[in-house]
């Protein structure tokens, strides 16, 4: 189990080292095509040729791509020291960076963002999740009947819908028209009741179109796994239904809706782009959008490694949770 | 192994004919896979709807120059006359609806929202399409690859399939488009544009088909057909397109349909953030941008587009949904 988990751990980092080594790369090239030169970025449009330089080389964008991928990895684990005579910086552990545009550090921008994601994720995580995968489960045992078929094309057009399109028609009704809901975000250590009311409408939005997914997912497989020979000898041993469903039923088929959420959670915590956009919602990924647009290399750097941390450390979860919900699972 | 002899014939001339010799006593036929699982999608009528509604919207867009000639106008020629000067609104309710605008006039230019609406069809389309058969094309090579070969091969090719999935997609995606250039290799803008969203699309979503492939090519592997080819003295060409892949027909197939509509959700997203087809050229996403602005004083510009792809969603969705449980060798 701990080689197991050593071994893992091990993969996550490398896999984060080729997506970091991947995004430097690419970003690496888009000023050189685009004739953009980063230090003047930082410093802005109106600059003597004495500040550039200086900019250039205290923040060694004068190295090799190599050496400046390798300072940025080093910045990531011991932090970084910018100097340039007498003008020295440092920038602490986790240190991804500065903007262009702000100048600010990049590392503790992120953890200003992540927590409207972190509001957004938990909060419609645990409706869909509920919700969900009861529907289908419900669904997969009244099979056939009026209530399976009705819920099912509920979320087949839930699956059909996207996020931005029911994201405006309920801002349209809910808050412009009915005035249930602030349209604003309140952050939950300033007004925990504001945050709660700011955040009802993303949630039910997003966890809506989130069930819909595990809902059929979930009938999907329950199915399959009501008509596997082990549930056959679980009934004629003579288990009751609720224990064989609940039992031995549920346990395989949590399995792949295991592995789903860990995905959509990871990629929702890494910045939900859509969601923000649409309920105006300044997260990660409203950060990643302004910052692309702005070819802001750093904080796209960041929000990047970010994002690539959750959805593989939620995958790394995902595996280990494996062991615990389905028996024919053993880590080695 | 299977040939499926019997599909070519058209299926509604065989029916007649066999019931009129095998009237009285009614013979049993031996049906190949293909032609049980068109029987049984002909009885599917839902997903003969959904079928037809995709054979409909294809058609559209590829006669939206005749359509919109005939019942609208130019998608890019302005109408002045339609909006109120004041609001930047369309001057008739609903959007502007009538008679000669079908589906109203969009704001502040005052275009017809039908042509547009055709012309992103064309654009959803094409680039659903596109990126799929990227998709399938590469996920199925590499799926096969990992698959058969096993070993080192299987191992460096799940590895980059997760990283790619750990990649945050739509980040990478909006970043990759936006800083692609203009005009490249002769192709103008208009043609580039879709063909980066194309690429852009396809390239990420392999990993998905790819993992199902390699699951299936590793247990065909295995089986008594594969052996008896090998003993027969079949190259590794062989096996691998003439004895394995038509075995995987039915997953490719119904996971092609199956992301034919997440291509369309994910094309108007990366449109709906900007980093789609620019404008002027029409595509769904971007109407839906431009009518975050104003959805309050015009919602039918909202509502058009949105249902426009939710209706497309939904067909394509409900299609392959049904192909799915057609050709689904455990269904009845």
């Amino acid at each position: 189990m701990l080689v197991y988990l050593f071994r893992r751990l091990i993969n996550v980092v490398l896999m984060l080292l080729v997506v970091a080594a991947v995004t430097f790369g690419i970003f690496f090239m888009v000023p050189k095509l685009t004739g953009t030169d980063p230090a003047l970025l930082y410093v802005g449009k109106i600059a003597d040729k004495v500040a550039v330089e200086g900019i250039r080389h205290k923040m060694g964008l004068d190295k090799s791509i190599v050496e400046q991928f390798w300072l940025f990895l080093k910045g990531i684990v011991v932090g970084r020291d910018y100097n340039a005579g007498t003008d020295m910086t440092h920038c602490y552990a986790p240190c991804l960076g500065y903007s262009f545009k702000t100048e600010r550090e990049v590392w503790p921008l992120l953890l200003d963002r992540v927590g409207v994601d972190f509001s957004l994720a938990v909060g419609a995580s645990v409706l869909w999740l509920v919700f969900g995968t009861a529907t289908g489960i419900v669904s997969a045992l009244r099979r056939g009947t009026a209530l399976d078929r009705i819920t099912m094309s509920v979320a087949l057009a839930g699956v059909s819908l996207p996020m931005y399109f029911t994201g405006l028609v309920s801002l349209a009704v809910f808050v412009h028209q009915l005035g249930w809901f602030p349209s604003k975000y309140t952050d939950f250590a300033n007004d925990p009741v504001a945050w709660f009311q700011g955040l009802v409408l993303p949630w039910i939005t997003l966890a809506f179109l989130f069930a819909a997914t595990y809902a059929r997912l979930s009938r999907a497989t329950l199915l399959d796994v009501l008509g596997e020979d082990y549930i056959r000898t679980a009934r004629a041993k003579g288990l009751k239904e609720p224990v064989v469903i609940g039992k031995h039923a549920m346990r395989s088929t949590l399995t792949p809706i295991l592995t789903v959420f860990g995905m959509d959670l990871g990629g929702l915590l890494g910045g939900a782009v859509l969601t923000e956009s649409t309920f105006n919602l300044r997260g990660l990924g409203y950060e990643a959008v302004q910052s692309i647009a702005s070819s802001d290399l750093p904080v796209i750097m960041g929000v990047t490694l970010f994002a690539a941390f959750f959805i593989v450390m939620a995958n790394l979860l995902v595996d280990l949770l494996y062991a615990v919900v389905d028996p024919r699972v053993r880590l080695a | 192994m299977t040939t499926p002899t019997e599909t070519s014939g058209p299926p509604s001339g065989a029916q007649p004919d066999g019931a009129s010799t095998t009237a009285p006593a009614k013979k049993i036929e031996g049906r190949s896979p293909g032609r049980i699982a068109w029987d049984r999608l002909k009885r599917d009528k839902v997903a003969l709807a959904g079928g037809v509604v995709v054979i409909l919207l294809v058609l559209a867009a590829i006669f939206a120059p005749v359509l919109a000639s005939m019942f609208g106008h130019p998608p890019n020629e302005p109408h002045p006359d339609q909006i109120n000067p004041d609001l930047g609104l369309p001057k008739g309710s609903f959007g502007g609806i009538s008679g000669d605008f079908p589906l109203g006039v969009d704001p502040t230019f005052g275009r017809d929202v039908f042509s547009r609406i055709l012309y992103g069809a064309r654009i959803s389309m094409l680039v659903a399409l596109g990126a799929a058969v990227l998709s399938v094309c590469i996920g199925v090579v590499m799926g096969v690859t990992a698959g058969y070969f096993g070993g080192w091969v299987d191992a460096f090719i799940s590895r980059v399939m997760d990283i790619l999935l750990a990649f945050p997609q739509l980040l990478f995606s909006i970043a990759l488009v936006s800083v692609m250039p203009t005009s490249a290799f002769g192709i103008p803008d208009e043609w580039l544009r879709p063909l980066i969203l194309v690429f852009v699309i396809g390239f990420f979503g392999w990993p998905y088909i790819g993992r199902i492939v390699r699951g299936q090519a590793m247990s065909l592997r295995e089986r008594e057909f594969v052996d008896a080819a090998r003993s027969l003295g079949a190259g590794r060409t062989h096996i691998l397109f003439r004895e394995l892949l038509p075995n995987l027909v039915a997953p490719i197939l119904v996971y092609a349909t199956l992301i034919i509509p997440s291509n369309i959700l994910n094309e108007a997203a990366l449109s709906f953030l900007g980093a789609g087809v620019r404008p002027p050229t029409a595509s769904w996403g971007q109407m839906l941008s431009e009518a975050v602005r104003i959805y309050q004083a015009d919602p039918m510009y909202m509502v058009v587009p949105g249902l426009a792809i939710f209706i497309t969603v939904l067909a394509f969705n409900l299609f392959g949904d049904g192909l799915r449980d057609a050709l689904d060798p455990k269904g009845n």
